[in-house]
């Protein structure tokens, strides 16, 4: 059943050529979307047909059209005959409408079972929650040594089932990841809980869906799906305090990040930096990306983001940090040696 | 039809001059002064003629309602209600009443900040960014109902904890006002 | 065999008889700038209502453009975020209740429906300019703001907590609730004149199923906005009360619920985008019916789908809010609801179609526009039964497919059967003719420019572009698309260029338009282009749905008004049958006066609370004015006479 409906959706979508692309509803890559996405090709044809049905019956009704008589034409006489006609034919019309919507509606409560339909005795469990405008991601555990506090950069295991619990330290964000599944609502003061589970490995990127004020436009976030090994690894990495800086130029980077203002807002587990404003840099090195998936983790990247975050997020709640070029530099090297 | 335009004209144009800074929204600093710290200054008594003045830009943060509605998230991100509480105070000295140890002038409020002072008063001197102090001296000020209404915080989206900085009622303030003398 | 030429009432108007003089006295209207403000006819507001619509959606129109110019490129400086959150959030604030319902709703239905019910003004006249003045209000304290870096940024349907006092600080969400309250007052005073004028104002004969397509229309909407707009009033107002005065119904920490707010604002929100459609469907109906020389097909469908589309509208909300996590079982229903809703629809479809199938289609100007109707509304009609299912819409909520839906439907739904509706009614208002040639051109340049800039949009949403981002990256492979939407503004700017000076230059030396140019059979086609003062020469009766084709050349005529005195006829709500006569009030500077302290204490209480208590006796001193008693007429109100002969 599952192999004729990838194949009907396959086949559909060749109908119509896309260009691959992240972020795109319709190359799905787990099976919540794909769920999403078979629902959303059948519909589609479904209504094509319509429409062509619709469109070919105006130009029929209008084809003939006394189009520059000027004057008014005499009003036709009642004709008792064709309103009988037409009556059997609005009639049939309805019916017709009326099971087309049946059928979508009785496909539509289908898919929704399926795509909510994931449960499991031992998911994996992410807490979000949404701030202006980073993601901070937790994967909670009884113990508060196991548990892993990152931004923007979500890893899940190839395979395994996935529950999202949700919450928001601000206002409305709305998290989605169209290759993934549909989004949901980080709404304050609710916790809503959805499930996905992605069956290919790779990088799959998100972005904000609920307008969250001046920087919605630039906080995405990515999920990247590993194998349970390299899940697994990547867990502990994340557990262990921050590494050690062993150059000078890394050792007065920390000091550097110690003395002026970046302390105030982040987290360097390790060190004297214990601020929850703002993204916990611990193992920011490992990030592909930063400043909520913006910039590439680059040293230009961070350099520049560190020195004027307005200038790329205008509005963000990061200040501007104008060190002199040798702490910048000593900073940078720091940060790109938090892997 | 005439009557239309001559409305619209009227109106366009004192709309477009009325433009308000309450409105502001600061999102790229000015670049950064000269050293501002020490040319804010506790009392008007200074060896010699020349008077400094408090430098002209703070006002900005304290007319536009954004600035201070910053200054009120960075009161909570930087703990300083750990010490103050939110205006009532505890270690530290309450700052939503009358008494200003140090003053009550934006430009105090910053030197103070930026300075620290005795009995726990930590100095945040590049910890924080300027401009984020001046924020947080302008959020200071509406605690004790010093600013206007329209520029105040309202209620946060917290627990209520205390009425709206909008609606605190202004308290006239004691102590060393600390305003520099102007010069003649 | 075709029926004769339009019927018109006994005595041919010329304007010269004695009656017609001496109804011209009565029902005058004073003249200067004085006499501008004291305007109570119905003509003159609903002509005011839409030239003040159409000034906003221009701009609201140059906002649109200021858009699509921004998003370009990716990572483009034209706009900063702080500048474009606002012009978004005024396009769509302007779009929706500063243009839509006042033009589609308050400006048509003003202007046509005590025309199409035979009465000589509108019912609550004096209510109908407070209306037009603080809708005007309104738009002015909106744009007020907009021009004084106080316009609001939050979104058009500025949901909570960004648009609260904590996220939103300063004045620029309390512009936004305050100028909801504004045009929702404005909305429910149209709405009681329009409703009490179809139900009680109807001419003699013209019963319930006698009653045009466009008043039944404009009865169920006059309904739905009086049980809608509180809702938004409500939600408006608990929103700035959350902001100036401290409650807490959207605190989550001190028991608030965000979510509250969007129950509030799409119970409202649904209701009003039927609000804003069904109009244009009735222009449709009406349009349909008259270019294809037959009365329509399908008559008692029509009005019951527009009355079951006015129900099941307040019914479907939730489907504005799939994406918050809320009970399958509940979003199940919402879906079938929202499917549902398509019946109605689709039956006013096949009945057009079936109309014109059997009709002789004469495909004048308006026509034209009804075909694009047809096609851009069916499009976004479509569209929308795909977001009707959850999991589909889990997708492409909040991103350009939604965008693209809802500009169909409403640029398909309103706008298209607006420009219809303004050539058809063009002769009767201005008694000239619009340029058939500009308005082809207006048509084509329009919909082609429409159709590439909205269409492309669906692809943009299908490729995960979200709404109200003030940019995008480079690596989203987005920018193809957009510089495609982008250019579909130009078309349709020239469209309406075209259009403007088509407008301009036909109200000065188009065609002299006689009483019924399109042949068309309501009653506003009876008295000369543009109206007389006094609507109607002798108060009409009709015989049948379609009076002008269908009523004999010996129709009656009521008699027994008086035409020293401004005397109307009420008649009973469900068969018409005269019932007594009532006094019109006649110009009056009190709704003007009203609706300027009114705006005062509105705006005013913005900024302070002082505003009300303050505000409050001016407002209470021009309603005195306003409903001062004006004694007696001279001869008593009589009940229960035959009035026609």
């Amino acid at each position: 059943m599952n192999a004729t409906r990838s194949l009907i959706a396959a086949s559909l979508a060749q109908a119509m050529p896309l260009d691959p692309g992240r972020h795109h509803m319709l190359h799905a890559a787990a099976p919540q979307a794909g769920h999403i996405e078979w629902l959303y090709w059948i519909t589609f044809w479904i209504l094509f047909a319509v429409f062509v049905l619709m469109i070919g019956a105006f130009v029929r009704a209008s084809a003939k059209t006394h189009v520059e008589a000027i004057h008014p034409l005499p009003i036709l006489e009642k004709d008792e005959k064709a309103d009988r006609r037409a009556g059997w034919g609005v009639g049939a019309a309805l019916a017709v409408t009326v099971i087309t919507l049946f059928v979508i509606l009785v496909l539509s409560v289908i898919t929704g079972k399926r795509v909510e339909g994931l449960t499991s005795q031992n998911p994996v469990t992410i807490q979000i929650t949404g701030h202006q405008w980073w993601w901070e991601i937790t994967y909670p555990n009884p113990k508060a040594d196991q548990t892993v506090t990152t931004a923007n950069e979500i890893h899940v295991p190839v395979g395994t089932p996935v529950v999202v619990l949700t919450n928001s330290k601000d206002v409305i964000h709305s998290f989605w990841a169209p290759n993934i599944t549909g989004k949901r609502d980080l709404l304050p003061g609710y916790s809503s809980a959805f499930w996905f589970q992605i069956d290919r490995a790779g990088i799959y990127h998100g972005q904000c869906a609920e307008f969250c004020g001046l920087q919605h436009a630039h906080m995405g976030f990515s999920i990247i799906a590993e194998s349970s090994d390299a899940f697994q690894a990547w867990q502990q990495e994340q557990l262990k305090t921050a590494s050690e800086p062993s150059t000078s130029e890394t050792i007065r980077g920390r000091e550097v990040f110690l003395t002026h203002a970046c302390l105030m807002c982040h987290t360097i587990r390790g060190t004297d930096a214990g601020s929850r404003v703002g993204p916990d840099l611990t193992h920011v090195a490992s990030r592909n990306m930063i400043a909520a998936e913006t910039l590439p983790n680059t040293a230009g990247a961070l350099a520049g983001w560190v020195v004027d975050p307005q200038r790329i997020k205008p509005g963000t709640q990061m200040s501007p940090n104008p060190l002199a070029p040798d702490d910048l530099q000593a900073v940078v090297a720091y940060l790109q040696s938090l892997h | 039809m005439r009557h239309y335009t001559q409305i619209g004209v009227l109106l366009g144009a004192i709309a477009v001059l009325a433009s308000c800074s309450r409105e502001d929204r600061i999102l790229r600093q000015p670049p950064p002064a000269n050293d501002t710290l020490n040319t804010v200054q506790i009392s008007g008594l200074n060896p010699g003629a020349n008077l400094i003045r408090t430098p002209p830009n703070s006002n900005m943060y304290q007319a536009s309602a954004y600035a201070v509605s910053e200054g009120q998230k960075l009161y909570e991100a930087y703990n300083c209600v750990g010490c103050h509480a939110h205006g009532g105070g505890g270690i530290g000295p309450p700052l939503m009443d009358r008494n200003w140890i140090y003053g009550s002038e934006p430009g105090n409020i910053f030197a103070t900040i930026m300075q620290g002072r005795p009995n726990g008063m930590p100095s945040f001197r590049n910890r924080i960014p300027e401009y984020q102090a001046w924020e947080i001296a302008a959020y200071v000020r509406s605690m004790a109902g010093l600013l206007p209404k329209g520029v105040s915080p309202n209620r946060t989206d917290q627990m209520n904890i205390k009425p709206a900085e909008s609606s605190t009622p202004e308290q006239t303030p004691n102590g060393i006002t600390g305003v520099p003398e102007q010069p003649k | 065999m075709a029926v004769a030429e339009p019927i018109l009432a006994n005595d041919q108007d010329t304007g010269q008889s004695e009656l017609a003089q001496r109804l011209a006295r009565t029902w005058s209207q004073p003249k200067g700038l004085w006499g501008w403000f004291c305007n109570t006819h119905h003509t003159d507001i609903g002509i005011r209502f839409m030239v003040t619509a159409f000034i906003f959606f221009l701009l609201g129109g140059v906002l649109a453009a200021m858009i699509r110019l921004q998003l370009i490129r990716p990572e483009n400086s034209l706009m900063g975020p702080d500048l474009y959150n606002q012009v978004f959030t005024m396009h769509g604030s302007t779009m929706i209740f500063l243009f839509a319902v006042p033009m589609m709703f308050q400006g048509f239905g003003v202007y046509i429906v005590p025309l199409m019910c035979g009465a000589r003004n509108i019912a609550f006249p004096r209510l109908n300019a407070f209306s037009y003045y603080l809708y005007v209000g309104g738009a002015l304290v909106l744009w007020g703001g907009l021009l004084t870096n106080t316009g609001p940024d939050v979104g058009w349907f500025a949901y909570v907590p960004l648009s609260g006092p904590a996220y939103s600080p300063g004045h620029r969400a309390d512009i936004w609730s305050q100028m909801i309250t504004f045009t929702e007052v404005s909305a429910l005073g149209v709405a009681i004149c329009l409703a009490t004028t179809i139900l009680r104002h109807r001419a003699p004969g013209m019963t319930l199923n006698r009653m045009p397509i466009l008043l039944w229309e404009k009865l169920v909407i006059s309904i739905a906005v009086i049980f809608a707009m509180p809702a938004v009033m409500v939600a408006s107002g608990l929103l700035l009360l959350d902001r100036l005065v401290g409650t807490h119904f959207f605190n989550p920490a001190e028991g608030g619920d965000v979510l509250l707010y969007q129950h509030l604002f799409w119970f409202f929100g649904h209701p009003e985008v039927y609000i804003i459609f069904l109009p244009g469907a009735a222009i449709v109906s009406t349009l349909v019916e008259c270019f294809s020389r037959r009365r329509i097909f399908g008559y008692t469908p029509i009005v019951v789908s527009v009355v079951a589309t006015g129900f099941i509208g307040f019914s479907v909300w939730v489907h504005h809010m799939f994406a918050t996590g809320l009970p399958q079982l509940s979003q199940s229903f919402f879906t079938a609801a929202s499917l549902m809703i398509v019946i109605p629809t689709g039956t006013q479809f096949f009945c057009w179609v079936a109309t014109l199938w059997y009709g002789r289609l004469q495909l004048r100007l308006p026509m034209l526009w009804c075909l694009g109707f047809f096609f851009v509304f069916l499009i976004g009609g479509l569209s929308g039964v795909m977001l009707a299912s959850v999991p589909v819409d889990l997708q492409v909520h909040d991103t350009y497919f939604v965008v693209a839906h809802f500009h169909y439907v409403l640029i398909g739904g309103a706008l298209f059967p607006m420009f219809a509706g303004i050539y058809f009614w063009f002769p009767k208002m201005t008694g000239r003719m619009a340029n058939a040639t500009l308005g082809k051109w207006h048509f084509w340049l329009f919909f082609i420019g429409f159709n590439i800039t909205f269409f492309t949009l669906h692809f943009l949403g299908l490729r995960g572009m979200p709404r109200r981002v003030y940019t995008y990256g480079p690596d989203m492979h987005w920018q193809g698309l957009n510089v495609l939407a982008s250019s579909g503004v130009i078309f349709m700017t020239a469209g309406l260029l075209v259009f403007l000076v088509n407008v301009f230059r036909s109200v000065r030396v188009g065609g002299i338009a006689g009483n019924s140019p399109w042949g068309d059979a309501g009653l506003e086609w009876s008295m000369s282009s543009p109206p007389p003062p006094y609507n109607f020469l002798h108060v009409p009766t009709v015989s049948g749905r379609d009076p002008l084709w269908e009523d004999p050349p010996d129709q009656p005529v009521v008699v027994g008004l008086r035409d020293d005195i401004r005397e109307t006829l009420v008649t009973h709500s469900l068969d018409a049958d005269p019932q007594h006569k009532d006094e019109d009030p006649g110009p009056s500077i009190w709704p003007f006066l009203s609706a300027l302290t009114v705006s005062a204490a509105f705006v005013g209480s913005i900024f302070t609370p002082w505003a009300v208590p303050i505000g409050a006796p001016p407002v209470i001193a021009t309603l005195i004015g306003w409903l001062w008693p004006r004694g007696q007429s001279p001869t008593p109100r009589q009940t229960g006479e035959s009035w026609v002969h």
